[in-house]
Formats: C-alpha cells, structure tokens, sequence
C-alpha cells in the first residue's frame, strides 16, 4: 500500500469513525443518564437519511434539508420521550429491550408506508461535489471531507455543551444522582427530554449527512446499529469521550481490515470487542 | 427492577390443569387438523422448545440474551452440511453432532458474554450473535445470504430397522411433541435441583451467591452453554421440518422474538415459555393472514400490529398470560378472606 493508497484509507477510516460516534454518542449519553437501552436508535438514523432524501427534493437544497429535518427530528425525539420513554426509565432492561424492538417494527412499517420500499440516491450538494487530486489517479472526494467535518464540529459543541454550559452541568448532576439533581430543583424531567431529543436529532443527521454516499434502503438501521453496539461496548457505557476514541478504533479496524484482510473483515471489530472485554469487562472509559 | 422478583416457579393447579388438557388437545390434534394447521403446530412446538432454551438464561438465570438465534441457526447449519447432497444421513448421529456445535459455540461465545452484566450482556451477546450472522451471510462457500437446502429429512434407521419415518408429516408433529416434552421434563428437573437453585440464586442477587463461596462465572457459563445447545436442538428440527436454512434464523429479529414469546407467556417456570411461544406464532399466523381492506393489504403490514402490540403488551402487561392469571388468582384469594 502507497502513501496515497494509505492516506485515503485513514480519512476513511476516520469518517466512518466521526459517523459511528454521532450515533453512539446519543446512544451512550441515553444510557448512560436514563438507563435506557434503545435497539430504536437505528431507526432514527433511517429517519434521518429518509428526511435528507425527500426534504432535499422538496427544498432543492440538503443543507436545509439538514437543517429542517434535524428540527424535526428533535421535535420527533422530545413526543417520543414524553409518550413512551419516560415510563420505562425506571423499568426493567428486559422491558426497554422489547419497548424498542416493538418500536423498530413499527418505524420500519410507517416507513414504508410513508416512503415506499425502494433504494434511493441523494445527490452531493454542487458545491462539495469536486474531488482533491493526490495522485495521478487517486483523489478524495470532499464531500467525505465535509462530512467528518459536520462530525468533528458536533463532538466539538458537544464538549462544550456537556463540560461547560449551565445545561450540561445540569446533565451531569442528574446522570451522577438523579434523586439528588431533583431535590436540588434541577427539573430532571425537562433534562430527560432534552438528553433524548438530543440523542435523536444526532442519529438523524449522522443519517442525513451519511445520506449522499450511503444511499437510502430499508434496513439500513439495524447494521449500523450492531456498530453502535460495539462501539459502546468498548468505550464503556455512559462515556462520551469513550465513545469518541472507540469510534475512531473501530472505524480504523473496520476499514483497514476490509483492505488487508478481507477474508475475515466482517468479524475483526467482534473480535476487537472480545479483546476489550477480556481485558476490561466494562469498557475502556468506564464511568 | 419489576422483572426480577421471585417468578411463579410453582404453577397453581389451575394452570396444571389448563396444561395437562393442552397436552391432550396436542395429541390429538393431527386426528383433526389438516396437513397444513400440523405443520404449523410442528413449528409451534419447535419455537417453544427454542423459547424454554431462553428461559434458562432470562427467566431462570436473570440472563436477557439477545443473541440466542445464532445457536438456533448453527445447529441447522450443521444438519444442513451434514447432509449429502443424494442420501439423508442418520438422524441418530447427526442431531447429537449439530447440538454440540451449537453448544460449543455457545461455550466460546459465553466465556466473553458472562464476565458482562446487565446492559452490557444484552448488547454483547448481540454482537456476538451478528458476528455469527455475518460470517455465513458474507461467505458463499458458507451459503451465503441465500442459505443452504436441506434436501431429505434425516433417516432414523437403526441397524437396518427404521422405528419412524420423519418424512411423514405426523409422524414428525409427534417426534417433536415428544422432544418438547422431553426438554420440559429436563428443565423442570434442573430448575428444583441444586444447579437450578444456584442459577435462579444468582438472578435473585450474584453478589451474595459468590459472597456464599459459589463460581457463579462457572455456573452462567454452564447454564449459557447448556441453553445454546437446546436452542441447537430446536434449530436441528427446524432444518428438518422446512428443509431449508438461511443466516435470518441467526439474526436479531429471530432473538427478540425468542424474548418476546418467554415475556408472553410469563417467564422462569418453561410452561410459559412452551404457552408464549404458541401464543406468539399465532398471532404472527394472524397478522400475516390479516385480510384486504379497501385498498391497504392489512396482511402485508403485519410489522405495525407486531411492533404496536408488543409496545403494548410491554406497557400494560410486563408480566404475560401467567403472570395475568396470577394476579388474577391473587384478586380473587384477596376476595376470599
């Protein structure tokens, strides 16, 4: 492999890597301070990629596709907290598994009944559909740029959202004690929500920016689900900066293992997961 | 933690009654259904056997395995290459072949799994499980996405006498009602011996189990390895019931349902998860069979009424049938005092 070759693997590897984290960030942050197992997360990045799909249509542009649908998503995230997840923060993980599984059931259905079955494409907006020549022959697309761009620039909000901001010193009382947070007259309900709406509008553009080199399918939000899983697993549940550096493993395993090893390439990020937990029963950033 | 309480280990008689006539109406059932209504009851029997395997772990144990489809599939994997392309094989070798595959690997994948607790061990075994799911859905050599056929059903002659012949659909309905039962009987057994008083000891509270001087590493993963095996057992007669096998039977949505059915009919005891597992086929049987309305196919969208009755039944009965009747039971004890 030359330099070039090698170069292009690493931004890949890194792309996927910031687009597992937006995920698993929401996954992870729902865990870690409501306690909540959501198998439905998947699904809000389908919902997401299906609202890139049809909003750039309607707006002719995916940046305000972006923006609407996020908006909408939020909106989306905080009924869908305040009609079911709220009930089941306190309940059995047995309870939520089944909850979210049921959810997936019904996302997928009202999907195809409002979307349709079939694969669509979503065109790269005009101005970032131009490629970086390395080589001769090789170049980098800069939508691929772009895209771990949009991510770093939300991990980096993130940051400072959660270690900074009023909201997020809030957050971490309540994930640290909620009795505690409440008594205090921190309103841990409105938190709550906020966290889950949260969490939803990251998977949903995770899948709307993911959209232009993804394409759109049914399904599609129960592999990168398993990924989440994984990613999770091995940054430790509840930890965001966890997640963020075992996104990034797993999207470098992942990829360069698809080109070094394609013959077990499916299963080398299980196998780095078996690794982890033999080592760290609980995960590399355990909180 | 709602689910962890003690769960109705002790059916009440009602319900031993209710499942003694349910046992008669199964024998009897192939006199009086058609081929068709005794396949499906064939299926039936080999979900509950699939469902009891998972009650071990999630009922008995404390132990939501949301990847135990991957040892129901492997089995039927197993019969599926062992089974040459122009002659059916011995079933008298082959089924003990195919669950100790499933077992074995039950056994690897359970030594990772049972360090984990809690969320974690439901996310890991997941994974494991899609491990699993992808490494025959990505190798064609392996069937790939398109699964392998399982061309003849496996021979049970015995030094050249043939006791039955599983090519006949009856014939198989009662070789499977006689395997479910026979897993019930064993189940039932291990669940009041010192194993399943340990087992249902560390659902109740694991710290206390190792702070008595139990392994309870050694005894999740005995109980993993021994579930993943049955799950194989379910997974041999599946392959032989339809012939077929495919990397969806390993996926995740085959797990979920596997849960579903063990909640459905109450958990920790078996005969919920024998009375789950019916009740769930039957209403996918339902769902599926939903009939055209207008011009919406109600059939074709029997995901929404799955997921909306699941998030239902989740919401306002956590606890299943049993767990229905029991409170029903308690209301009407309260009444008589």
């Amino acid at each position: 492999m030359d330099l070039a070759n090698f170069l292009i693997q690493l931004l890949n590897s890194v792309q996927y890597g910031l687009l597992l984290f937006m995920l698993a960030a929401g996954l992870t942050l729902i865990f870690g301070i409501m306690g909540v197992v959501n198998l439905a997360h998947g699904s809000f990045y389908m919902l997401g990629a299906y609202l890139a799909w049809s909003l750039s249509a309607y707006f002719g542009s995916l940046t305000l596709a972006i923006l609407g649908g996020a908006a909408l998503s939020a909106i989306f995230g905080l009924a869908l907290e305040w009609l079911l997840f709220r009930h089941f923060y306190q309940r059995d993980h047995l309870d939520q598994v089944l909850l979210t599984f049921g959810l997936i059931y019904i996302f997928e259905e009202l999907r195809s009944i409002v979307w349709g079955d079939d694969v669509h494409g979503v065109p790269i907006p005009e101005l970032l559909s131009a490629s970086i020549p390395l080589t001769e022959n090789l170049s980098y697309p800069v939508y691929r740029l772009f895209m771990s761009g949009v991510c770093i620039a939300l991990a980096v909000g993130l940051y400072l959202l959660i270690s900074k901001t009023r909201l997020g010193m809030k957050i971490r009382a309540g994930a640290f004690n909620r009795d505690m947070a409440g008594a205090l007259g921190i309103n841990i309900k409105l938190i709550h929500a906020v966290v889950f709406a949260l969490g939803v509008t990251l998977a949903a553009v995770a899948g709307m920016i993911a959209a232009p080199i993804a394409s759109v399918y049914p399904n599609m939000g129960s592999q990168v689900l398993i990924m989440c899983f994984v990613v999770v697993v091995i940054g430790g549940i509840g930890s965001v900066r966890g997640a963020l550096i075992s996104a990034l493993l797993v999207g470098l395993v992942d990829t360069f293992g698809k080109v070094l090893l394609p013959q077990v390439a499916g299963m080398l990020v299980y196998m780095l997961m078996a690794a982890v937990l033999l080592w760290k029963p609980e995960g590399l950033f355990k909180q | 933690m709602s689910t962890m309480k003690a769960n109705l280990e002790v059916l009440p008689r009602g319900v031993q009654v209710t499942l003694a006539l349910g046992l008669v109406a199964l024998v009897a059932f192939p006199f009086a259904g058609t081929d068709f209504y005794t396949q499906m009851v064939t299926r039936m029997m080999i979900m509950a056997i699939f469902a009891m395997s998972l009650d071990l772990l999630q009922g008995v144990t404390g132990l939501v395995s949301l990847g135990h489809a991957a040892y129901f599939g492997l089995a039927g994997y197993a019969l599926a290459f062992l089974m040459p392309q122009g002659e059916a094989v011995s079933l008298w070798w082959t089924l003990p072949v195919a669950v100790l595959a499933s077992g074995l690997a039950a056994l690897i994948i359970g030594f990772f799994v049972v360090r984990t607790h809690g969320i974690y061990f439901i996310m890991v075994t997941m994974a494991f499980a899609q491990m699993v799911f992808f490494l025959f859905f990505d190798n064609k050599v392996l069937g790939g996405s398109d699964g392998l056929y399982i061309n003849f059903k496996p021979d049970t002659t015995l030094f050249g006498w043939m006791p039955f012949d599983l090519d006949n659909k009856r014939t198989l309905y009662y070789f499977t009602l006689a395997v479910m039962l026979g897993v019930y009987a064993f189940l039932r057994r291990l669940l009041w011996s010192p194993f399943g008083r340990a087992l249902a000891g560390i659902r109740v509270n694991e710290h206390r189990m190792r702070a008595m001087g139990f392994g309870t590493f050694r005894y999740k993963l005995t109980a993993f390895t021994l579930a993943g095996a049955l799950a194989g057992l379910a997974g041999y007669l599946w392959g032989t019931q339809t012939g077929y096998i495919n990397p969806e039977l390993m996926g995740f949505h085959m797990s979920a349902h596997a849960i579903m059915m063990v909640i459905l009919g109450g958990m920790g005891n078996f005969a919920g998860a024998i009375v789950g597992a019916f009740a769930f086929e039957y209403l996918l049987h339902v769902f599926k069979d939903l009939p055209q309305v207008g011009s919406v196919n109600l059939g074709k969208h029997w995901q929404l009424w799955m997921g909306l009755f699941i998030v239902l039944l989740v919401t306002f009965a956590p606890r299943g049938i049993l767990g229905l009747v029991e409170r029903f039971g308690k209301s009407r004890g309260a009444g008589d005092e």
